[in-house]
């Protein structure tokens, strides 16, 4: 009887949990699961004013439900002559200050996370050697796909942010173009890349990326910016620090490699002939490149952000880049390469990883 | 005048509504023009939401999607819901304080027909195939690289627009400073009349903003100026201030005279006296000053830094009190009094939990740090839908409810009503609940689309299926519309049996000089008083029954903005033809030649005389109340 029910208990509490997590979205890209400590301080937030702004929609539900069940015209008979109340002062004060405190409680820390978020003095920090004490990822949003540089290490790459986990990283946003915003919705809210400034804020990333469903972690564009808007995605992959730094230094090592190992030797002269005049495959570098920098394009998880990560999807996009992301700048090759070209390419650029 | 209109033929029945300068006229032109482009804006509505239905859907392309939303959000908010809401205020507010007509009567018909020429040179752009594209927003670094005409659309059709709107609040304003019957003194005034008082405070000062930043987009984007250029040293930011220096005292100006529509309804269908009237008029007006300290709340990501957000935080979340205040004095409205669910207060009890949400939310996002995960996703297209539909629309729907007797003579079909009512705020709740949660979810607003495997396709259906639901209800309201309209059945002065306020003591529709004689009012709720004391007719006069001195119509207002129009067209095409240079000139001269014809000529208008208002009298007399 007891085990019964204990079992019927766990099942119960089993179902809310599911129910609860399901409310919850999915892990690389929900604000109600953040993985960082900007998306933990901005959920505390949303859970304090959720509370205070429930107990509010109670009080005026409850007030409401009890006028509608008592003073009804087909209650009360059609001859009851309401009395013609002019107001209270002593109640006007009541629903005056009640609000006043309430907001007082939302606003202090409210006021608090904003100077917290907002704090970026740490990024100009250097230790005794005078390098950057924290790692600074300079962002640029450009039509529908995203540049990440960082300047302390000297390597360049694209739509796939590499960070490492459990510190703070710090970014420099623009847009090359028009305006954009950077969000990772699991890890913390969003900034504008604005045309004429930078804008700067940090992110933490709690959680490595690996054990996700897809290792990464989801990044949009949250500004309409033409129509491809909706297909400007990006992705984080986070790694311990020994492993980012294992990552930089790859990627830094592409700098001279003149031949990538396993490299298709075809796709890479037809990648040389028709691809290097806007893509590099070297990671090492600046930003401000002209087209997503391809050094690691075999260790991404999408390609242009959003499609399988396979040869058929990729052959796809660059047959005909419109079709796939309209207004984006990179023009078609379908009757520039024959098939054979494109599968040497596809093989080539498939195999340029980092990562192994 | 109207009285005979009826006998004409088309053509003389059309030049008399061209040419009409009496506010009720006018009124009932808006509410056709506003409810024109309502339609229209919901149709685009329901192609987004079936585009959203369900993932990687190619219903429509991603160019013709961000079409879609831009002219929604555009027609919704500045050719539906605010020329439907001044079609109420001019044809009920001068009722309200016991006027004949708004102060400057030439200016009104000219504010209607700025408004309807700017609706339709915006919507001309779907005839071109050059539709404004940049979201309702229109930020400047993408107003400035779309391509095509299509932003120049907006900036022209809201720049006549706009100027419009700007006439009719200096207009109304002008009319209730002035024109308030005798004993009609401020704390007397309906709350409707109070809240169209502020409204057009708002406008007056929200508009030329605007003005100035559709000028400077104007001269961009058609005449090789750099204000938002930042290459040439112009900022785009810019834009964003101006845009919501004006854009979120907009949103008061819509919302507020909601307020008024609720306000009047709560009171007549609960048979009491507005609960706490003093305050209200306080909060209506706090609200008003207040909404305009706030703007930079929609620019939290913008990167303004910590001082401005958190000042501008806080500032948000203080118009929740005053908000809070009327929600509360509402429902001690209805506290104690006899509540009758007729429609219009179906819309108003509606309206309450509906707008709770919406405001309650809105406190959320004004959490700065929260609004960096909240904003631009789809917690703030919720959000906003919760404010403009959970209260404008609902109000606006409620005030055809309310007001078609007063304005037509006939009742709208209970049943019917209700009907509408139910499948539009089921529809409504199952549309925008959800999206809360897609917000939460990470799903961006203004997505063309959306990947599958994002856990983001049951809600979206769900809401597309709401969207279903709303049109549906919208459908059952134009059905009844047109069954009212055939059957015509004519009603008394005062069909819901308790108004309050003076339009309720005159006939419906009432005559084209609205009172024989001017009322006394004796107090708040003059009518109710009145009756109240066994004054059957509701009301006192307070001069003699006297030759009345009305406006004559004018077909100047038309020919002045039709000259706008052209030159829009001219301003436009102006850089690639020969002939656009000319025909801006010389529609501007059109305009300029409409205006001197105007100054120059003596119009004294004409009067109405004792004898005629006597027959009038008489004949009211003999039919009764009809």
């Amino acid at each position: 009887m007891m085990k019964g029910l204990k079992k019927w208990r766990l099942f119960s509490l089993l179902a809310v949990l599911t129910v609860f997590l399901a409310g919850c979205g999915q892990q690389e890209l929900s604000t109600l699961l953040p993985a960082g400590q900007v998306g933990k301080d901005q959920f505390k937030l949303l859970i304090l004013s959720s509370v205070i702004m429930l107990f509010v929609i109670l009080v005026v539900v409850a007030i409401y439900v009890i006028a509608l069940i008592r003073f009804r015209r087909s209650k009360l008979g059609e001859d009851f002559m309401p009395e013609q109340v002019e107001g209270s002062q002593k109640l006007e004060l009541v629903w005056t200050i009640i609000p006043i405190i309430l907001i007082i409680i939302l606003a202090v820390p409210t006021v608090y996370y904003t100077y917290k978020l907002g704090d970026v003095k740490a990024m100009e920090e250097v230790n005794d050697d005078g390098e950057a004490k924290h790692l600074v990822v300079d962002v640029t949003a450009n039509l529908y796909w995203w540049e990440f540089e960082y300047p302390d290490l000297g390597i360049v790459t694209a739509q796939e942010l590499v960070v490492p986990t459990k510190e703070k990283v710090f970014f420099n946003l623009k847009a090359a173009d028009v305006k954009h915003s950077f969000w990772i919705p699991a890890i913390g809210g969003k900034l504008d890349t604005n045309v004429e400034n930078l804008n700067k804020f940090y992110l933490t990333f709690d959680q490595e990326s690996k054990g996700l469903k897809d290792g990464v972690f989801y990044g949009k564009c949250a500004e309409l910016c033409g129509p491809s808007h909706s297909l400007m995605d990006f992705k984080v992959k986070t790694l311990p620090r020994d492993e980012f730094n294992a990552w930089a230094k790859n990627m830094k090592a592409t700098e001279n490699a003149k031949v990538v190992a396993n490299a298709n030797a075809n796709g890479e002269k037809v990648f040389q002939a028709s691809c290097a005049s806007c893509h590099a495959v070297s990671g090492a570098g600046e930003g401000g490149a002209i087209a997503p920098n391809l050094a690691a394009f075999g260790d991404r998880n999408r390609v242009a952000g959003f499609l399988k990560h396979d040869e058929k999807h990729l052959k796809e996009w660059i047959k005909d880049p419109q079709k796939v992301k309209p207004g984006n700048k990179m023009p078609s090759f379908e009757n520039q390469l024959s098939d054979q070209e494109l599968d040497d390419l596809a093989e080539y650029l498939l195999g340029l990883s980092v990562e192994q | 005048m109207s009285s005979v209109a009826q006998k004409r033929g088309f053509g003389a029945a059309l030049w008399d509504w061209m040419t009409t300068v009496d506010h009720k006229k006018i009124g009932i032109l808006y509410l056709i023009g506003g409810g024109f482009f309502f339609v229209v804006g919901g149709i685009e509505a329901m192609i987004i939401r079936l585009q959203l239905l369900k993932p990687n859907n190619d219903l429509v392309s991603a160019g013709l999607f961000n079409d879609l939303i831009t002219m929604h959000g555009t027609t919704m908010i500045f050719l539906a819901a605010m020329p439907i809401l001044f079609g109420f205020m001019n044809y009920i507010m001068p009722l309200q304080i016991g006027a004949r007509d708004v102060a400057f009567p030439f200016i009104n018909s000219l504010g209607f027909w700025m408004f309807f020429f700017g609706g339709v040179f915006l919507n001309v752009s779907w005839l071109v195939g050059q539709v404004p594209d940049a979201g309702w927003t229109s930020y400047a670094s993408l107003s400035l690289a779309s391509t095509g005409h299509g932003i120049d659309f907006y900036a022209i059709g809201l720049q006549i627009a706009g100027g419009g709107s700007l006439m009719a609040g200096i207009n109304f304003l002008v009319t209730i400073i002035n024109m308030r019957a005798p004993g009609m003194t401020y704390m007397r005034m309906p709350l409707f009349t109070w809240t169209t008082f502020v409204a057009s405070a708002m406008i007056l000062f929200a508009f030329p903003p605007l003005t100035v930043g559709l000028f400077f987009l104007t001269f961009d984007r058609m005449f090789g100026g750099n204000f938002f250029n930042h290459t040439m040293g112009g900022n785009t930011i810019i834009w964003e201030h101006i845009f919501w220096i004006f854009g979120h005292p907009e949103v008061y100006i819509l919302i507020l005279p909601a307020f008024g529509i609720f306000s009047e309804i709560f009171s007549i269908f609960s048979r009491k006296r507005l609960f706490g009237y003093p305050a209200m008029v306080f909060a209506t007006v706090l609200i008003g000053f207040l909404g305009f300290m706030v703007w930079a709340h929609h620019m939290f990501t913008v990167g303004l830094g910590p001082t401005a957000n958190a000042i501008f935080a806080v500032a948000t979340m203080a118009i929740a009190v005053p908000t809070g205040v009327k929600i509360f004095n509402w429902l001690l409205t209805i506290w104690g009094g006899s509540i009758v669910l007729t429609t219009p207060m179906l819309y108003a009890l509606g309206f309450i939990p509906s707008f709770v949400m919406g405001g309650v939310t809105g406190v959320m996002q004004g959490a700065a740090p929260l609004d960096y995960q909240l904003h631009d996703s789809y917690f703030i297209v919720a959000h906003f839908h919760y404010v403009i539909v959970g209260g404008v629309v609902l109000a606006i729907l409620a005030g055809v409810h309310l007001y078609w007797p007063k304005m037509f003579g006939t009742m709208l079909s209970e049943t019917l009503g209700k009907i509408t009512f139910v499948f539009f705020f089921v529809g409504f709740h199952c549309t925008f609940l959800i999206q809360h949660w897609l917000g939460f979810w990470g799903m961006p607003r203004r997505v063309w689309t959306y990947m599958d495997g994002q856990g983001w396709n049951t809600a979206n259906m769900i809401s597309s299926i709401g969207a279903l639901l709303m049109a549906i209800g919208v459908i059952v309201l134009v059905v009844n519309i047109i069954m009212t309209t055939v059957k015509n059945v004519r009603v008394g002065n005062d069909p819901w049996g308790d108004g309050r306020t003076l339009e309720w003591a005159i006939p419906s529709p009432p005559p084209f000089y609205n009172f024989t004689q001017t009322p006394l009012v004796r107090g708040l709720d003059t009518v109710w008083i009145e009756k109240q004391e066994g004054n059957k007719t509701g009301l006192t006069f307070a001069e003699p029954v006297q030759d009345i001195h009305m406006p004559n119509g004018s077909i100047i207002p038309f020919f002045m903005t039709f000259g706008l129009f052209i030159a829009g067209f001219g301003a436009m095409f102006h850089q690639e033809t020969s002939w656009g240079l000319p025909l801006l000139i010389f529609g501007l001269a059109w305009t300029f030649v409409s205006m001197a014809v105007r100054s120059l000529q003596d119009d004294l208008g004409f009067h109405v005389t004792k004898q005629e208002l006597q027959r009038d009298i008489d004949n009211a007399n003999k039919g009764g109340q009809n």
